[in-house]
């Protein structure tokens, strides 16, 4: 099918000012990249997948103005976690804020700098796991990252990895335009968490790309930041070896536009991917989370776990899908997505999906849409709980689910403690 | 402590009139009981004492210690000292009792102006009290009342008052759904609590619980009022003839 005219005029408008890195590993996946999004145009409101979220904002030659915000009643969050710091000023690393990029257990390089060699192991991911993505649902935005991003990590575990790595986005410019590629790879037996916070641009295009082989184990937890005008469009697109494990939680606070892309593929057997999201949005808030489990593996698990709280207006989506190919058997496939809508004024949209092609198999999915429940809030209140306090309470437990894939429980109490101020601030 | 006079109350969304002028007063130190007909309006008494949405009080008060009780909202009335052990205890998944328990425990201090419960006093008091009407410690690990049975969450309304010391307490057919063993630990609970400056008011339909824990006044509702009020003797006569005798000559 030819590519409507008005997806090409879109591409080329938005590619207009953007340079191509030229030669290096990386050089090819790039060129390759950019044929691909030659190939698709850039994602419309048509399109199957953006039926529910208006990719205007994320498409446009120049990204739309969004204000800086200084959170001055918390510290940032992770600022109490023993980790490795890699910064970003506005989708450019920034070796000043940055702790050196030496851990034990782990390799780590800077994509500006490691791109230009011939070799690397990245070239093996770079691109790779972005493109094996791109079927059976085109992710033009991503390619659009592969194909244009001068900025980054390589990170490579080898070993346990002695510490965190934390990727940190700052925004500090109200026009930033961020566009970010991580490649990811864990060694068979390798162990590494990644986390990633703040909210990096005034508009932020991120694509990590996560292979894990056999054995190996990687844990992802995010919180996008506060800043309420920004605008983001990120993919997380990962490969399971045999007995590997993934599980990747974000927290988002607040943002004007986010969409943020999952794509796992458990290709080895008995792989387990566990993807979680808790979402708290108030007023001009449109999150949307899409994501795409391929179960390729025998007895693989994977879950997905959404929620979000929704008031004044606020819009949430949920796209998942739960793939089972011929030969995957024994998979078992979970899926919940939540939303507690605080007013009537808030929406939850959501499309889960299950194809299977295989007979012995276990999958289920629900979604459900609703208010807080009275009886649960008058019952804390008869107790001698505030109303305001009862309904966070509630809130909280809502969340809990979420908040249950995060392993470390002095993280997960981080993003308990962000939720709890977010309901302070939003609460009442 | 706790005065009710002429309390008329109806639901908010039908013009159902459901208490038709209700007088009730329960002195400090004392132990009254309610019994009554199915749907005679005992529940919905409690529930428009604790504040519960969906009703509409059209006429009369009610006051705790003289303080209007209906100007107060729910947590207020908690506050100033009143209990509701609920006929249909609530579950809500993903609030750890624990949680609950000292979250209740410690806004009720705030609003009287004390000092919170540290965590390991309250663990200590909580593990102490909980022994005693044999809840395990797992129970006490689960979220609020959910995949309890039911008598396990007639024991955690108890729980929850022998925590929250409150000073008018309110037991809403407690005893349903407690075997016998149960039935001794709950009123083995309340009693320990009863003192010169605590009130009971409890709604049942036996005489068994009534056994245990002795009233001073037995009161009787039907349609919306208290028909007959009497001694200890009274819960013995309804056991023995119904209500069809009280009824008529009330009427
Ligand atoms: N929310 C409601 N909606 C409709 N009817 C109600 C509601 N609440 C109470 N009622 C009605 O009011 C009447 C009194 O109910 P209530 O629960 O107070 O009775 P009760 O004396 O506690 O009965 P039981 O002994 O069965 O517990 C009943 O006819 C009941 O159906
Ligand atoms: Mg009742």
């Amino acid at each position: 099918m030819p590519v409507p005219q008005a997806k090409l005029d879109a591409l080329a408008a938005r590619i207009a000012g953007l340079d191509l890195v030229r030669g290096g590993w990386a050089g090819a996946a790039r060129t390759e990249a950019l044929a691909r999004l030659g190939a698709m145009g850039l994602p419309a409101r048509r399109d199957e997948y953006w039926r529910y979220t208006d990719p205007a904002d994320l498409i446009a030659p120049q990204a739309p103005r969004a204000a800086t915000f200084a959170a001055a009643d918390e510290p940032p969050v992770f600022d109490g976690i023993d980790r490795l710091r890699i910064v970003f000023v506005d989708g450019v690393f920034d070796p000043a804020l940055s702790d050196d990029l030496t851990l034990a257990g782990v390799e780590i390089e800077l994509l500006s700098s490691a791109g230009q060699t011939d070799i690397h192991w990245a070239r093996e991911v770079y691109g790779v796991l972005e493109a094996r993505g791109q079927t059976p649902v085109q992710r033009p935005l991503a390619a659009l990252n592969t194909a244009f991003a001068a900025q980054g990590v390589l990170i490579r575990a080898t070993g346990r990895a002695a510490r965190p790595v934390a990727l940190i986005y700052l925004h500090r410019s109200e026009t930033s335009d961020a566009i970010l590629h991580h490649c990811i790879k864990v060694e068979a037996g390798a162990e590494l968490t990644v986390l990633e916070s703040g909210p990096a641009a005034a508009r932020f295009n991120k694509v990590m790309e996560v292979d894990v082989a056999a054995g190996g184990r990687f844990h992802h937890i995010r919180a996008q930041g506060r800043d309420h005008g920004r605008r983001a469009a990120t993919h997380l697109f990962a490969r399971l070896g045999a007995e590997s494990l993934l599980k990747s939680f974000t927290l988002t606070a607040n943002g004007v536009l986010t969409r943020n892309e999952v794509v796992i593929e458990l290709l080895g057997d008995d792989a387990v991917a566990h993807i979680a999201g808790a979402a708290v949005g108030d007023g001009a808030f449109h999150h949307d989370d899409t994501v795409f489990i391929t179960h390729a593996g025998q007895r693989c698990e994977s879950r997905q776990v959404f929620k979000k709280v929704l008031k004044n207006g606020a819009v949430g989506v949920f796209q998942g899908k739960i793939l089972v190919k011929p030969g995957a058997q024994k998979t078992d496939g979970y899926q919940i997505s939540q939303s507690l809508l605080l007013d009537g004024d808030s929406q939850f949209l959501a499309k889960p999906e299950l194809e299977i092609y295989a007979d012995d198999v276990k999958c289920s999915h629900g979604s459900t849409s609703g208010a807080i429940d009275e009886v649960a809030l008058f019952y804390l209140r008869s107790r001698g709980v505030p109303e305001a306090a009862a309904k966070s309470l509630l809130v909280l437990a809502f969340l809990a689910e979420t908040i249950a894939e995060i392993e470390d429980g002095t993280i997960a109490e981080d993003i308990r403690l962000r939720l709890h101020n977010w309901l302070e601030r939003h609460g009442r | 402590m706790l005065e009710i006079n002429n309390l008329h109350v109806k639901l908010e969304a039908e013009d159902k009139p459901i208490l038709r002028g209700v007088d009730l007063r329960v002195a400090a130190g004392t132990v009254h009981a309610i019994m009554g007909p199915n749907g005679s309006g005992k529940s919905t008494l409690s529930y428009v004492l604790a504040g519960r949405d969906g009703y509409a009080v059209t006429d009369g008060t009610a006051t705790l210690d003289g303080a209007d009780l209906l100007a107060m909202e729910p947590e207020e009335r908690a506050a100033a000292g009143l209990f509701l052990a609920f006929q249909y205890p609530v579950e809500i998944p993903g609030v750890g009792n624990m949680t609950f328990l000292r979250t209740a425990v410690n806004a009720q201090r705030k609003a009287r102006g004390q000092e919170e419960m540290s965590a390991g006093e309250f663990l200590k008091v909580v593990r102490d009290r909980a022994r005693t009407l044999k809840i395990d410690a797992d129970m006490l690990k689960r979220p609020v009342n959910v995949g309890f049975s039911g008598g396990e969450k007639k024991r955690n309304e108890i729980l929850q008052m022998a925590m929250l010391e409150p000073k008018m307490c309110i037991l809403d057919e407690t005893d349903s759904g407690l075997d016998v063993d149960a039935m001794k630990l709950v009123s083995d609970g309340v009693n320990a609590l009863r003192d010169a400056g605590r009130a009971f008011l409890v709604i049942t339909h036996y005489q068994r619980l009534l056994d245990h824990i002795r009233p001073d006044v037995v009161h009787i509702m039907a349609d919306g009022r208290i028909v007959k009020t009497g001694g200890p003797d009274l819960a013995l006569e309804v056991e023995k003839n119904g209500y069809a005798g009280i009824l008529a000559e009330a009427v």
